[in-house]
């Protein structure tokens, strides 16, 4: 035991000794567009519960509702973090490391490099940062083929496919390769659209990617350098934003703002209207400040630093800005506190029921901030007339085994056939969810 | 006629000690003031990199407050010289600074303006008068314990 774990586990007594997850709060109040929003609170040491990470023994699965059928269809992956379905029913998965250290600027990031350290253990030792093709060869709708699209990537996430180009979102570049639907290899080197923000620190690293129907405009989500700001301004260059990109010529501009860490970038299936889901911040207390996913407007500022949630000023931020404040809208819905939502994906299958069809299914990566752990599932929310409603569903769940945690999903997509597939990077699983008795 | 009275420090832990403890005392108290100096600039300038600054400067000052610490307690022990009335003091002082600084430090890890404003810079305060006023009794210790030797201990008998 290294003194780094040592002074980590004295950190994490201490934590028990001040915060004794005496959480009354109620979380089913923090769904939807209107969540309650309680005092912020930080004791003297934020409370924090790190799952350690088991894996899955042989024969394990999630669990699912009645009804639906969940088996892994590829284990023993890298940190598998992003799915791509493709039309002709290929799936390709992205495995993504982040590679480096974050710089030390305070004694704090030692022990925040430890706690993410084993949130994310086991991720798989072999391989990683590349793009697999999972492909069914028997009609039996179960991907049964696996083999390396493109290797060598720096930490992937987003991957999106417009006609013959296949985009893939790097940390600190959109790529663009040559590919053809049904083929095993790409059909050429990549090209590079743009420069992505990353840089020493990169922080939030996940670059999610979506493009638009036409293909004429690329969406790329860039979180966050800091919590609030505490690495300074010049950190934020173009970050907590969500970019516009022409993908013919590179350039982009800020389509969106003040998105602390925005994932899972989908269009509202046969709408323009961008949807994200966003990870706020920490610190605030456990029930503070709650997760969302929103719908995109154009120009918008959705609060990151200077507010949470419409015009809740963040007292921790200085200079304050109140006439960005002022701006600052309310996202759409809220998931609950510090779920951590990473995919998403709407329902445009018709295997499932038809209450299924047009929701939405978020991967929530889990909380590790927070006494009570919350998140480490897939929900569904029902949407009627392109809009949120009513709470969540857990749909997938059980990624957690006591303390311990077997997987956290984060990607999700649906396939071809209509079944749900969910990326579970640390248990290097991908997993699909299919309906009883649905013909694949 | 007051009359001089030489005693021996007869403690060889004590002897060792004593200068030891000089050594290392000074370091926290510097560090923990030079923390209330970064801790106003921060309130002043809202420039992230002083309320670093201060993060370090407590964490440094913490490692260097328990080691002095554990060697005062030693002194404490051994030498009878230091364990006169205003040994005591100094000894109050310092703990408390230390414990102080201690949630002082945990406050800054707070990210932003909060770590400092109000309850950071308060703690600030309240740890550097403190550890002035360690500083304060130690220079009344017995002469000669100050002195580097800790070989004797004069007293004045009437």
């Amino acid at each position: 035991m290294n003194a780094r774990t040592t002074l980590a586990m004295v950190t994490c007594l201490a934590l028990a000794a001040c915060q004794s997850g005496h959480d009354n709060f109620d979380k089913s109040t923090q769904y939807g567009p209107d969540p309650q929003l309680p005092a912020p609170s930080r004791a003297l040491l934020p409370g924090v519960n790190v799952s350690k990470v088991i894996g899955w023994s042989p024969g394990e699965t999630p669990t699912v509702p009645q009804g639906f059928k969940i088996e892994a269809i590829a284990t023993g992956l890298s940190n598998p973090r992003n799915v791509l379905a493709l039309p002709n029913g290929d799936l390709l998965v992205v495995e993504s490391q982040k590679n480096g250290k974050e710089p030390i600027e305070r004694p704090k990031r030692k022990i925040m490099d430890w706690v993410e350290a084993k949130a994310h253990g086991g991720s798989g030792n072999g391989p990683s940062n590349r793009i697999l093709l999972l492909r069914d060869t028997n009609g039996d709708g179960k991907p049964d083929a696996q083999s390396v699209l493109i290797d060598k990537l720096n930490a992937p996430f987003g991957i999106a496919l417009v006609g013959d180009q296949l985009y893939i979102a790097d940390t600190d570049a959109i790529l663009r390769y040559p590919y053809k639907v049904g083929d095993t290899k790409v059909g050429g080197d990549a090209t590079k659209v743009c420069d992505l923000p990353a840089g020493a620190i990169n922080h939030h690293w996940t670059k999610s990617l979506a493009a638009s129907a036409d293909g004429s405009k690329l969406y790329v989500g860039v979180g966050s350098n800091s919590n609030i700001l505490e690495r300074g301004t010049s950190a934020e260059m173009n970050r907590a934003d969500i970019l516009e990109v022409d993908p013919r010529t590179g350039a982009f501009s800020v389509f969106a703002h003040g998105l602390r860490n925005p994932n899972g970038l989908t269009f509202y299936p046969g709408s323009d209207v961008l949807w994200t889901v966003v990870n706020e911040r920490d610190e605030l207390g456990p029930d503070l400040v709650p997760d969302y996913m929103t719908s995109v407007k154009r120009g918008a500022f959705y609060g990151w630093p200077y507010s949470y949630w419409g015009q809740n000023v963040d007292e921790r931020v200085r200079p304050q800005r109140p006439d960005l404040v002022k701006a600052a809208i309310k996202p759409d819905y809220a998931l609950s506190s510090h779920v951590a939502p990473l995919g998403l994906a709407f329902y445009t299958g018709s295997s499932f029921p038809a209450q299924f069809k047009g929701g939405a299914f978020i991967g929530e990566h889990g909380s590790w901030n927070r006494p009570e752990r919350n998140g480490y599932k897939v929900v569904f929310i029902k949407f009627e007339n392109g809009k949120p409603v009513g709470q969540p569903m857990d749909f997938v769940t059980d990624f957690l085994k006591g303390p311990n945690a077997r997987g956290r999903p984060v990607g999700v997509a649906i396939d071809k056939t209509g079944a749900l597939i969910v990326a579970d990077d640390v248990g290097n699983t991908v997993w699909r969810v299919t309906a009883r008795g649905a013909s694949s | 006629m007051a009359e001089l009275i030489r005693h021996v420090e007869k403690s060889s832990v004590a002897r060792a000690a004593a200068p030891l403890y000089l050594l290392l005392f000074p370091v926290p108290v510097v560090l923990f003031i030079a923390a209330l100096v970064t801790d106003i600039a921060y309130a002043k300038s809202a420039s992230i990199t002083w309320l670093n600054f201060s993060e370090w400067l407590l964490a440094g000052g913490l490692v260097f407050a328990v080691l002095a610490a554990i060697v005062l307690i030693v002194e404490f022990c051994a030498s009878r010289a230091i364990r006169a009335g205003i040994g005591w003091a100094h000894l109050v002082f310092f703990f408390a600074a230390l414990i102080v600084e201690l949630f002082n430090a945990l406050i800054h890890t707070r990210d932003g303006w909060t770590a400092v404003v109000p309850t950071g810079m308060t703690l600030s305060i309240l740890g550097t008068i403190l550890a002035l006023a360690a500083v304060a009794t130690l220079f009344r210790l017995p002469v000669t314990w100050v002195a580097h030797r800790a070989v004797t201990h004069w007293e004045v008998l009437p």
